[in-house]
């Protein structure tokens, strides 16, 4: 992908990492609330996976999760868990996501982010799985069982390729813990809206701001907020409270009640002001 | 954490970032209790006085004879209360709720012998209690699943992956990151996330403890070898702690061999070469998984064993050659038990009956002043309908029949009351 490009370019080049933090700072001045999707590659196939995202980009989604499907997905509720299982059910791989990937970042004009479990990049070798990663053409990931005690190679790895690791903060993490993650983080960091897994209902309320408070004073990176977004309401009372909104679940749910074509309405609504 | 929690390259603590103050405030209840003489002497009561212990070790004397070889020794965990080595875990780990102030527990369940132990303790102990058991493992455990509901518990079958010990184990997770604040998760084996490997085998040490001590008192010297069988790795884990200092010991552990190698015919991680050190529920080990790293079906006789990953403390002395892993296969296993059901009037559980093979494979080249320990890690009650069937027995067969068609009668009957009264 990358070998044309002469020494000097590659050098100044500015990394995948240095590009998100960029189109998010870019896409932030002219929106005040970015939208991310997740969905899990190969469900139900690969081609509607495809048509979703085209859709998706088409319908102003700022950036997008790829969930490579992987059979134990712990920290994920019944919709998605599903997903993974119906995917791998249906034959998907992680070779066949990687190419996914590396179409849809050729093709699409967002970031992509990969979101999957510890044991899918160290099946593959967790250096190589990284390289190929920024190979195709994504910027940064997101891996929930692999806290950062647990992640020097793959820090290290992600550090190499100029990728952007993407940690997660909680409501029970301590101000301490907040800073630690942050510290390991690049591109934005994911804050769970509360406990549990996802898809499940969330109250969106003013309780939430002390807790966004702790999480605007760890770090400088845009704060993305996800597991319960749902509705254009959420999305009304996230504005102003933090920088990306992560719609999950929903998006699948959509697709599954009312077909692969109904997911476009469903983001123009949730994007309409 | 103040540990990693790894033994060379095994174990970890892969948790989700929610749970990270939960495992903080579980670790130091552990190295507390640990360091706390009182913790351990109230075990011994509890253990002593609610359930069987110290479990005796018994003289095979019919099966010795029958092999006529090294003299074959059985330690009696199926001696505990509801059956199975099980409860030393659970009761270990109800003090520890109890400490921590939680009042609910959550477990898994394979086999059933956890859940229902996990429910007992609840019971005495006061605690709300919910079971997660594999919707497979519901249909061929009902007399387990029922003494479970009996005691208050509430039992939720999953449906979802290949529904058996690993799918309960995800979602005991999904239910604990959501109610860590009042709520222990009782993980029944010596894997997961650390502290769960090595807080479960010092709960179970307490087997190994008094085999060894019985072993020098009743034999007058340490047994040549030791076998006990391996799922998850805990009722082996208990009595190897025993003799991990006596190099003269040989520890041998078996696994499930199902119907022979080839992935998905069994759950024999470290005796068939079909697993690979992998990353899944919180800690690293050997898993059953293909080359992208999902994790494979497993198939054993025994529901307590089909796990695809294993203790990383056995993975651990796995690599070091510091025991050996061996294989029994359903059929073998089932004649096992037949034979020490018939020999000594001794009922081991499927599980356990996995030691017992590999102890009668070696038995017979051994000196008869040769003497062996196998642990009887629980008794074979819960496994009446598969057993039955295993052995075909028209009889057994005759009373299902005779007790379904009684209860559907007696079901006719109460669906024409309720048409008369339309």
């Amino acid at each position: 992908m990358l070998t044309t490009a002469s020494t000097t370019l590659e050098t100044t080049m500015p990394s995948p990492a240095e590009q998100l933090r960029e189109t998010l700072r870019a896409r932030r001045e002219q929106k005040e609330l970015l939208l991310m999707t997740h969905i899990v590659l190969g469900y139900p196939n690969f081609d509607d996976s495809l048509c979703v995202v085209e859709s998706m980009v088409k319908d102003g989604v700022d950036l997008m999760e790829l969930q490579i499907p992987f059979s134990e997905p712990m920290a994920d509720g019944p919709v998605i868990l599903r997903a993974n299982a119906q995917a791998l059910a249906a034959g998907a791989t992680t070779e066949q996501c990687m190419r996914f990937a590396e179409r849809v970042s050729a093709e699409f004009d967002i970031p992509f982010l990969f979101m999957t479990y510890y044991n899918i990049l160290f099946a593959t070798g967790v250096e190589q799985f990284v390289r190929t990663m920024a190979e195709v053409g994504i910027q940064g990931a997101i891996i929930p069982d692999l806290p950062p005690e647990e992640g020097g190679e793959y820090l290290s790895a992600m550090k190499t390729q100029g990728l952007a690791p993407v940690h997660i903060f909680t409501p029970s993490s301590s101000p301490e813990r907040l800073r630690e993650l942050a510290q390991h983080s690049d591109g934005l960091v994911y804050c769970v809206a509360r406990k549990g897994v996802t898809g499940k209902d969330t109250a969106f309320s003013s309780d939430l701001d002390a807790y966004l408070a702790r999480c605007r004073e760890s770090t400088d990176l845009p704060l993305a907020l996800g597991f319960g977004v749902k509705s254009k309401e959420d999305m009304d009372f996230l504005r102003g409270r933090v920088d990306i909104a992560v719609v999950g679940s929903e998006t699948i749910r959509v697709m599954e009640q009312r077909g692969v074509g109904a997911v476009s309405a469903f983001i123009e609504g949730l994007n309409a002001r | 954490m103040q540990h990693s929690g790894y033994f060379n390259q095994f174990g970890g603590a892969f948790i989700p970032e929610i749970l990270v103050p939960t495992f903080n405030q579980l670790e130091a209840a552990y190295l507390q209790a640990k360091d706390d003489p009182q913790f351990w002497q109230d075990y011994e009561t509890l253990m002593s006085t609610y359930s069987c212990r110290a479990t005796p070790i018994t003289f095979a004397q019919n099966l010795t004879e029958h092999f006529g070889g090294a003299q074959i020794y059985i330690k009696r965990e199926d001696l505990n209360h509801t059956g199975a080595h099980k409860a030393n875990n659970v009761m270990g780990q109800g003090l520890i709720t109890r400490r921590m102030g939680k009042r609910r527990v959550i477990a898994e369940t394979g086999a059933g012998q956890h859940g229902v132990a996990t429910a007992t303790m609840a019971a005495k102990f006061g605690f709300d209690c919910t079971i997660y058991m594999g919707a497979v493992d519901v249909a061929r455990q009902r007399p387990n699943v029922f003494w479970m509901e009996q005691m208050g518990a509430e039992v939720i079958a999953v449906e979802d992956g290949s529904a058996t010990l690993k799918d309960a184990i995800n979602e005991a997770f999904r239910d604990w990151v959501t109610n860590m604040d009042d709520t222990h998760y009782v993980l029944g084996t010596a894997c997961g996330p650390y502290p769960f490997p090595e807080m479960v085998c010092w709960l179970q040490s307490i087997i190994g403890k008094e085999a060894r001590q019985q072993m020098l008192e009743r034999v007058g010297k340490l047994p040549e070898r030791v076998y006990a069988c391996v799922g998850g790795g805990s009722n082996a884990m208990g009595i190897f702690s025993g003799f991990l200092d006596d190099k003269e010991v040989e520890l041998v552990g078996v696994e499930a061999g199902g119907r022979g190698r080839g992935m998905g015919h069994h759950a024999a991680r470290l005796a068939y070469d079909d697993a690979k050190i992998g990353v899944a529920q919180g800690y690293k080990t050997y898993f059953l998984q293909n080359g992208d790293g999902q994790m494979q079906d497993t198939h054993s006789v025994s529901a307590g064993l089909d796990y695809v990953g294993v203790s990383p403390i056995l993975a651990d002395l796995h690599e070091r050659g510091a025991a050996r892993f061996e294989a029994a296969t359903d059929d073998e296993v089932v004649e096992a038990m037949r034979l020490t059901v018939r020999k000594e009037g001794l009922i081991p559980a499927l599980e356990s009956s996995h030691a017992f093979v590999q102890a009668f494979k070696e038995a017979p080249s051994m000196a008869s002043t040769d003497v062996i320990l196998i642990n009887q890690s629980g008794r074979a009650d819960k496994d009446i309908f598969t057993v039955a069937d295993a052995i075909d027995d028209p009889k057994w067969k005759q009373f299902i029949i005779n007790k379904a068609e009684e209860y559907r009668r007696a079901d006719n009957s109460i669906d024409n009351t309720g048409d008369d009264h339309a």
